[in-house]
C-alpha cells in the first residue's frame, strides 16, 4: 500500500500561522511542483525537458520540507529546542562538540553521499524516467527522509548510540543480532557490487586505468604531507591533490596514446586481483598513509562534481530521449534487470529513495555534533532530500543519452554480443535503435576502445554527465575530458568505500570472533588483524570474482541482491523507529515510520520470494539453476553461457546468490517478528516500558533550527550575544532571558 | 564607507566556516576546551593531536564511516 496520508496538509502551525504572503508564496511552490509533474507525466512520444524533472523534484521537495518535515519535527517527534543535546552536555572538544549546523549539514551529506544514488537510477533507467523518478522523490519525502531524521533523533537522543545497539537496547538480543550480521552481510555485497562497478568501468580502459592508479602515489604524498610535513593542514594538501588528480586526468590520455597503453589496458580478471590485493594492502595499512587522504580527496571531488552536475543540468536542460516508461516495466524481461517494475524499481533505486545504509551514518557521528534538537529536520530530512536530487540528476544523465546506446552499454556481453554489429543486433531485438557507426562513434567521443556491455551505471552516467558539461563547458572536444573526469570521480570514491568498508567489517570480524577466541577481541593484535582482513576481502572479493566471469552478466545477478541487502538495513533501522515511537507512548504516530516500513518491507519480501521461488528462470535464482543443472544432465551448452564450465559457474552462482536471498528474507523476519513482540508487549503494558533514553537537561545552547535564522531566532542571538552561528548562553545573561 | 570592513567580516566568517568544515578548526577546538578548564593545562602540540585523530580511526573504523 502505498502513502495514503495526505501530507500538504498542514499541521495546525503552532507558531508560524500562515501570512497572506506565505500562503502565496507556497501555492506558487506547489504549482511549479505540479507543473512539473504534469510534464513528465503527461507527454507522450515527445522529447520532455529536463527541467521538468528539477521542476517537479524541487517543488515537491519544499512542500514536504516545509509541511511533512515540520510535523514530524514538532508532533511526532516533539524536538525540543530547550533540551540539551549530547554535544553541549557530553562536549569534550573532540567527537561531542556542537558544531554549526551548516557545517554539520556538510558532513552528514558527504557521508551519506556516495555510489549508489549516482548508480541505482541508471539502472533503474531501463524502466523509462517516470517509474524511477516518482520512487526517488516520493520515497524519499515518505521514507527515506523520514527514516534519515527519526534515527537521528532517536539516537541523539540516547548520546550518539549506533543502529545496532539501539536494536539490542530496544529491541532485544535476537533483533539486535539479526541486525548485526544483517549489517555484515550487506556490508560484503555492497563492496562486491561496488567493486564491479569500478572493474567494468576500467577494464580495457588504459586511459581510465592510469588516471585511478595513479590516485594511490597521490595519496601516498598527501598522507605523508599531512602526517609529516604540515600536520592538519587539510585544505592546503587537498588543493595539491586535485590539482595533481586533474593532471593525472590529462595524463592518462598521454598514455593511452603512448606505448605505455598495453600496460595498462588490464582484463576484467587481472583488475579483480589487482582491486583485491589493493583491498587487502590498504586495509592493513596505517590509516594515515591512504585512508585519511583518500578520503579528503574523494569527498572534495564528490561535492565538487555533484555541484557541478547540478548546475550543468540547470543550465543547460537538457532533452530526455527515453521513453517514459518502457515495455520492460510490465514485461519484466528488461536486459539490465530482470522483474517487473514492483517490486524491482524499488530495490534497485535504494539509496536516494530510502537507504539503510544512512542509519548507520545517523547514528554514530552525526547526532553526537548537533547543536539543538530541532536541528534534527534540517541535518535529517534536509541532506536527504539533497541526496535524493543526486538521484534525480543521475536519472537525467541517463536519459538524456539515447536509449540505444543506453541499452547497448548496460545490457550483459552474453545479449550484446562482443562487436558493434552483433550490439547493433541485439538493440534492434530490445525494440531500440542504434547503428554499428553511431555505436562506434559514441566510443570514439570519450576515447574508449568500446562502450558495449559496461554495465554498472558508473560508465553510463559519465556518458550523460560529459554529455551535459560539454555543452556548458568546451564542447565536443572535452567529451574524452569529462567522461574521465566522471569514471575517475566515482572510481575514486567506491575505492575509498572499498578500504572504509573492508575495515569496518573487518571490525566486526574482530569482534565476533573474539568471542571464540579471545585474542581477537584485541583489534591492534596483528595476526588477528590480518586474518581478519583477508576473510573480508576473500569474501567480496569471491563475489566480484564471480560477478565478473558471470555468464549471465555480474551486476544483472548481484545488483538485485545489493538492492534487497539495503533495503532490508532499512527496513531494521525503520523497525527500531517505530519501536520506539510505540515505547515512547507516540502509538498515534507510529504511522509515520510504520507505513514506510510495510511497504519497504512488502517490497523486499516480495523481490526476496520472487528471486527465491520464481519459475521465470530470468528471475527466480533457483529455477534458473534447475534449468541450466538439466541441461548439463543432458550435456547442452544454454546460451550466453559457451562452455561447461562457464555452465557449472551458472549453477554454482545461482545456488549462492538464492541461499543469500533467503539468509537476508529470514533476518528480516527475525528482526520484525522481535520488534513486533517488543510493541506488543509495550501496547499492552505502557507502565512497564523502558525506555534508554539520556535524562533530560535544560539547554543553555543558543543556536538557530534552520539554515536561515527567523526574526525571534536573530533576535535571541542578538541578546545572547552570539553570531548566526551560535554558542553558549552566558551564565549571568540566562535569568533575563526570554524564549 | 564601511564596505572593506564588512568584506573582511565575511571573508573571515567564510575562513572560519571553512576551516570548521574541513576539520582544520578541530584542533583549536580541542585547545579552547583544555585551556577553558584549566588555563596552564598541558596541551599536545598540533602534530601529536593529529596523529592521535588519525589514529583514533584505526581503533574503531566505524567512526567517520562514509555511505555507498
Amino acid at each position: 500500500m502505498p502513502e495514503t496520508a495526505e501530507p500538504a496538509a498542514p499541521p495546525s502551525a503552532p507558531r508560524g500561522r500562515l501570512t497572506p504572503k506565505s500562503i502565496t508564496i507556497w501555492t506558487l511552490v506547489g504549482l511549479v511542483g505540479a507543473a512539473g509533474w504534469a510534464m513528465l507525466a503527461l507527454s507522450r512520444g515527445e522529447e520532455v525537458s529536463a527541467a521538468w524533472m528539477v521542476a517537479a523534484a524541487l517543488g515537491s521537495y519544499a512542500i514536504a520540507y516545509r509541511f511533512y518535515s515540520r510535523f514530524i519535527a514538532t508532533r511526532v517527534l516533539r524536538a525540543d529546542k530547550n533540551r540539551a543535546t549530547p554535544a553541549e552536555r557530553l562536549d569534550n572538544g573532540v567527537d561531542f562538540h556542537p558544531t554549526d549546523r551548516r557545517v554539520l549539514l556538510g558532513h552528514h551529506f558527504a557521508a551519506i553521499a556516495g555510489a549508489g544514488p549516482l548508480v541505482g537510477p541508471v539502472l533503474a533507467a531501463q524502466m523509462g524516467y517516470l517509474p524511477g523518478t516518482i520512487w526517488i522523490i516520493v520515497g524519499v519525502i515518505f521514507a527515506g527522509a523520514v527514516q534519515d531524521m527519526v534515527t537521528l533523533f532517536f539516537s541523539m537522543r540516547r548520546d550518539g548510540k549506533s543502529l545496532g545497539q539501539m536494536a539490542r537496547d530496544e529491541i532485544g538480543p535476537v533483533g539486535g543480532a539479526a541486525a548485526l550480521i544483517a549489517v555484515f552481510a550487506i556490508m560484503i555485497i555492497l563492496l562486491a557490487v561496488l567493486a564491479l562497478v569500478v572493474v567494468n568501468a576500467l577494464a580495457g580502459s588504459p586511459w581510465g586505468t592510469f588516471s585511478i592508479a595513479m590516485t594511490i602515489p597521490i595519496a601516498f604524498l598527501m598522507g605523508f604531507y599531512l602526517r609529516v610535513l604540515r600536520p592538519g593542514r587539510v585544505t592546503e594538501v587537498s588543493v595539491i591533490g586535485v590539482a595533481l588528480l586533474l593532471v593525472a586526468i590529462v595524463a592518462g590520455n598521454w598514455v593511452a596514446e603512448s606505448s605505455w597503453a598495453d600496460t595498462f589496458t588490464l582484463s576484467p580478471g587481472a583488475l579483480v586481483i589487482w582491486l583485491v590485493v589493493y583491498g587487502f594492502v590498504a586495509s592493513v595499512l596505517p590509516v594515515w598513509v591512504l585512508l585519511a587522504p583518500r578520503d579528503y580527496l574523494s569527498t572534495f571531488m564528490k561535492i565538487g562534481t555533484i555541484t557541478l552536475l547540478a548546475l550543468g543540468v540547470v543550465i543547460a536542460l537538457p532533452n530526455m530521449k527515453m521513453d517514459a516508461v518502457t515495455d520492460f516495466a510490465s514485461r519484466g524481461d528488461g536486459p539490465v534487470f530482470a522483474g517487473s517494475l514492483f517490486p524491482f524499481v524499488f530495490i534497485t533505486i535504494a539509496c536516494g529513495a530510502l537507504s539503510g545504509f544512512h542509519a548507520l551514518v545517523s547514528s554514530g557521528t552525526t547526532p553526537k555534533m548537533i547543536q539543538k534538537e530541532t536541528q534534527v529536520r534540517m541535518i535529517g530530512y534536509g541532506s536527504m532530500l539533497m541526496e535524493s536530487f543526486v538521484a534525480v540528476m543521475a536519472m537525467v544523465a541517463a536519459c538524456i543519452i539515447d536509449p540505444g546506446l543506453y541499452f547497448a552499454m548496460n545490457a550483459p556481453a552474453g545479449v550484446i554480443g562482443d562487436s558493434v554489429q552483433s550490439a547493433s543486433e541485439a538493440v534492434a531485438n530490445l525494440g531500440y535503435s542504434i547503428t554499428p557507426d553511431q555505436l562506434a562513434a559514441a566510443a570514439k567521443a570519450v576515447e574508449e576502445e568500446s562502450l558495449l556491455s559496461r554495465t554498472g551505471g558508473a560508465p553510463t552516467l559519465a556518458v550523460g554527465m560529459s554529455e551535459i558539461f560539454s555543452q556548458v563547458v568546451g564542447g565536443h572536444g572535452m567529451k574524452a575530458f569529462w567522461y574521465h573526469f566522471a569514471i575517475m570521480f566515482e572510481a575514486l570514491f567506491i575505492l575509498t568505500t572499498v578500504d572504509a568498508g573492508t575495515r569496518v567489517g573487518r571490525f566486526m570480524l574482530q569482534d565476533m570472533l573474539g568471542n571464540v577466541y579471545k585474542p581477537f577481541k584485541n583489534v591492534s593484535w596483528k595476526p588477528g588483524l590480518w586474518f581478519a582482513s583477508a576473510v573480508v576481502v576473500g569474501a567480496w572479493g569471491y563475489f566480484l570474482w564471480v560477478g565478473v566471469h558471470d555468464p549471465l552478466g555480474g551486476i544483472y545477478q548481484l545488483f538485485p541482491l545489493f538492492g534487497i541487502a539495503n533495503q532490508l538495513l532499512a527496513a531494521v533501522a525503520l523497525a527500531v523507529a517505530t519501536t520506539l515511537l510505540i515505547k515512547s507512548g507516540r502509538l498515534k504516530w507510529a504511522w509515520i515510520t510504520a507505513i514506510p516500513l510495510g511497504w519497504d518491507v512488502a517490497v523486499t519480501l516480495t523481490a526476496s520470494w520472487q528471486k527465491i521461488f520464481s519459475e521465470d528462470p530470468k528471475i527466480g535464482f533457483f529455477a534458473q539453476r534447475d534449468v541450466y543443472a538439466q541441461a548439463i544432465d543432458d550435456g547442452k551448452v544454454l546460451a550466453p553461457a559457451k562452455n561447461m564450465d562457464d555452465m557449472h559457474t551458472v549453477v554454482t552462482n545461482c545456488t549462492v546468490d538464492g541461499v543469500l536471498s533467503a539468509l537476508f528474507a529470514v533476518l528480516i523476519i527475525l528482526v520484525l517478528a522481535d520488534a513486533t513482540r517488543v510493541c506488543v508487549k509495550a501496547i499492552r503494558n505502557p507502565a512497564e516500558t523502558r525506555l534508554d533514553e539520556a535524562p533530560y537537561v535544560e539547554s543553555r545552547y543558543v543556536a538557530p533550527a534552520e539554515l536561515w535564522p527567523t526574526a525571534e531566532e536573530k533576535a535571541e542571538l542578538a541578546e545572547a550575544g552570539l553570531g548566526s552561528e551560535g554558542g553558549l548562553r552566558k551564565e549571568s545573561a540566562g535569568a533575563g532571558s526570554s524564549s | 564607507m564601511n564596505r572593506p570592513a564588512s568584506v573582511r567580516g565575511s571573508a573571515a566568517r567564510f575562513r572560519r566556516f571553512w576551516r570548521e568544515l574541513s576539520g582544520e578548526a578541530v584542533y583549536d577546538r580541542y585547545v579552547e576546551h583544555a585551556r577553558k578548564h584549566d588555563p596552564c593545562a598541558e596541551v599536545l602540540s598540533r602534530r601529536e593531536f593529529e596523529r592521535q585523530r588519525t589514529d583514533a580511526r584505526e581503533a574503531d573504523p566505524r567512526e567517520g564511516f562514509r555511505c555507498c
